[in-house]
């Protein structure tokens, strides 16, 4: 300790002076790199709104494509199949993801078999999407010799599923252990202290983790190539190959025809603004703090 | 609410203790038996014990979760079943051939590699700065009022799908890179080969600025978190030795959270190296193995994407889905790293880093 250099009066200033100036420099450089990133998103989402809306009509929701040359026509049919194949993958999504989070909170806290499932589940979530579709076309489409918008679903199913996992975790464990104490005091079973008791606590984070799945497959583009595959014509069969609207915006972007250019952003802003809405939602919904009232 | 007031008082107090004893099942037989059975225990025996259903649901629980399991393991069966032909064929040569020529059905990834592996490493060298920033100044920096709305816009920047970043590339990006940035770039860096004529917009660059911009939000938010487990004690120990706020940062809040920033940018990485449908519309699909960074390339994921459904004979498709099996092995251990790395920080012992 005593062998402190001595330093002058105009060292120790020149030294205050750099590690201001250090200080300030770095101030500086966070705030300018915080201002460029946002460049970029607003000027995504100004150029999608402006591009957008110049594109949308009624025509847009109602009327199916028309052939290339011709002006006009819509995506209504590529609407509806991605409603159906989102609803599919859902239906099938979602209880699992749910099911498998109870398990990891209520069953499996703290044991190893449910650490190696977190994991495998944080891992799944970061497995590309188009993995996710190769893996589809091998288990349906190439045993159905075609493709299909089941394929198309199961493959966006198999994507929800660690997201869902993970966020029914992280909600069920924020309801208070004393809660669950009370009901099964009161003689209840198990199973019903579960449904009725843990994961009615938790429902509005759940829902939650739901539409954020649900967000994040909506804009999938690369599983549905080789499962969905895309349709021109109307369809609701899912047997038969479905129209998607992230897949018409892909096929539609890289076309070298304006009309079809115009159709892609118009297509990409209904499909930013549904993404949005329930993003937003989620935020309301969670910034709300529904759980901390199990507290009192 | 009201029912529990028309039970007498005493009767509650006397059955109490026992029905303690209903959700352990059978753990006190020989007590239950030797008492008289009560109005309420006896209400209790007549409906059912909930074991059977108690086991259903908890065995369906299980099935739903080890299900995790079983999707990987399917992936992987069937990734490997299905691009046999193209691993007897090719083996380990497969991962070195440069050739990649359907028709004479001669396949070889390395360019495919290498676009990969050089579009990413360029996304990951342009975000991790401006990430690391935008964390510090949200957490450390910027006033309460403007935390949440900043933190807002990100989320949003990591909900927008690829293929919006996509069509957002092509018609907005890819023209600015031809017309703007790369003239300049190109007098004041063309010496070192990188940046060259001829620029048609769609290249490894273009990719690496889409991905820069989609692996942002993720790299910026996971590292925010990792930063904000740093106890308030360490930063306050900084200040109180007289450390500017930069300082602060960097001696307590950096250099505590280092593991988990570092887990943070592999995962980023992971998200660039399985990016697909934005990489596929701006990077020009040609299977090149170029220096010069404005020359069109070839990711394994856009490869997948723009061949698959044209794939003709079973050696191709198999070659493709071999592709997509070395993807997923990839991406599953830069996760797994990136995950341990992560986990070993927010999981309670942040302050015992030094």
């Amino acid at each position: 300790m005593g062998t402190l250099p001595i330093r002058s009066a105009g060292m120790e200033s020149a030294l205050k002076l750099r590690r201001n100036a250090m200080n300030h420099m770095v101030t500086a450089l966070a705030v300018i790199a915080t201002a460029v990133v946002l460049v970029p998103l607003v000027a995504i989402l100004g150029y999608l709104l402006y591009k957008g809306f110049s594109s949308l009509n009624l025509a847009f929701f109602t009327k199916m494509p028309v052939p290339v040359g011709e002006t006009g026509g819509g995506m209504a049919n590529a609407i509806i199949g991605s409603g159906v194949i989102l609803a599919l993958a859902s239906v099938l999504g979602i209880p699992v993801g749910i099911g498998a989070g109870v398990y990891l909170a209520e069953y499996g806290r703290g044991r190893w078999l449910a650490t190696a499932i977190q994991f495998t589940a944080d891992v799944l979530n970061g497995v590309p999407s188009i993995v996710m579709g190769i893996a589809a076309y091998s288990l349906i489409v190439a045993r159905q010799h075609h493709f299909s918008g089941l394929a198309g679903g199961v493959a966006l199913a198999i994507m929800m599923v660690p997201t869902i996992t993970r966020t029914t975790e992280e909600m069920l464990t924020t309801v208070p252990q004393m809660v669950r104490e009370a009901a099964l005091g009161l003689g209840i079973p198990k199973w019903r202290t579960v449904v009725s008791v843990s994961l009615r606590t938790a429902m509005p984070g759940i829902i939650t983790g739901c539409m954020l799945a649900f967000a994040r497959v909506a804009g999938e583009t690369a599983p549905l190539l080789f499962t969905a595959l895309g349709n021109q014509f109307f369809n609701l069969n899912l047997n038969q190959p479905m129209a998607a609207l992230p897949l018409q915006i892909f096929t539609y972007a890289v076309s070298p025809y304006d009309e079809w250019h115009r159709l892609a952003w118009g297509g990409a802003l209904v499909l930013i603004v549904m993404i949005m809405v329930s993003v937003t939602l989620v935020r309301v919904v969670t910034g709300r703090g529904a759980l901390k009232g199990g507290q009192h | 609410m009201n029912e529990p007031k028309l039970i007498p008082m005493p009767q509650t107090v006397v059955t109490a203790p026992k029905m303690d004893a209903v959700p352990s099942g059978d753990a006190q037989p020989a007590q239950t038996r030797l008492a008289a059975p009560s109005v309420i225990r006896q209400f209790l025996n007549q409906k059912s014990s909930g074991r059977v259903p108690d086991g259903l649901f908890g065995g369906l629980m299980l099935i739903c979760a080890l299900s995790i399991f079983v999707i990987v393991l399917l992936i992987v069966f069937v990734l490997v079943r299905d691009s046999r032909l193209s691993l007897h064929a090719f083996g380990f040569k497969f991962f070195t051939g440069t050739v990649w020529d359907p028709v004479s059905g001669d396949f070889g990834a390395l360019p495919f590699i290498y676009g990969t592996v050089v579009s990413s490493l360029l996304a990951v060298a342009m975000s991790v700065p401006l990430a690391l920033l935008v964390a510090i100044f949200v957490l450390e920096i910027c006033p309460q009022f403007l935390r949440g709305p900043i933190s807002f816009l990100t989320e949003l920047l990591a909900a927008i799908p690829s293929v919006v970043y996509g069509l957002w590339g092509v018609f907005v990006l890819v023209p600015i890179i031809r017309d703007q940035v790369g003239p300049v770039l190109e007098k004041y860096l063309g010496w070192t080969g990188f940046f060259a004529e001829p620029n048609f917009g769609v290249s490894i660059f273009t990719a690496s600025v889409i991905l820069a911009i989609m692996i942002f939000p993720v790299i910026s938010s996971i590292s925010r978190d990792v930063m904000k487990v740093v106890p308030p004690s360490q930063r306050e120990a900084a200040l109180a030795l007289g450390a500017t706020r930069w300082e602060m940062i960097r001696i307590s809040v950096l250099r505590n959270s280092r593991i988990g920033i570092v887990g943070s940018v592999i995962l980023g990485l992971g998200r660039a190296l399985g990016e697909t449908m934005a990489v596929t519309m701006v990077i020009g699909n040609h299977p090149d193995m170029m220096k010069n960074l404005f020359a069109p390339g070839y990711t394994l994921a856009s490869v997948i994407a723009n061949e698959f459904t044209e794939a003709t004979g079973d050696l191709y498709l198999s070659a493709l889905i071999e592709i997509g099996l070395a993807l997923f092995l990839v991406t599953i251990v830069v996760n797994a790293i990136a995950r341990l790395l992560v986990w070993a920080v927010t999981r309670g012992n942040a302050a015992r880093a030094h």
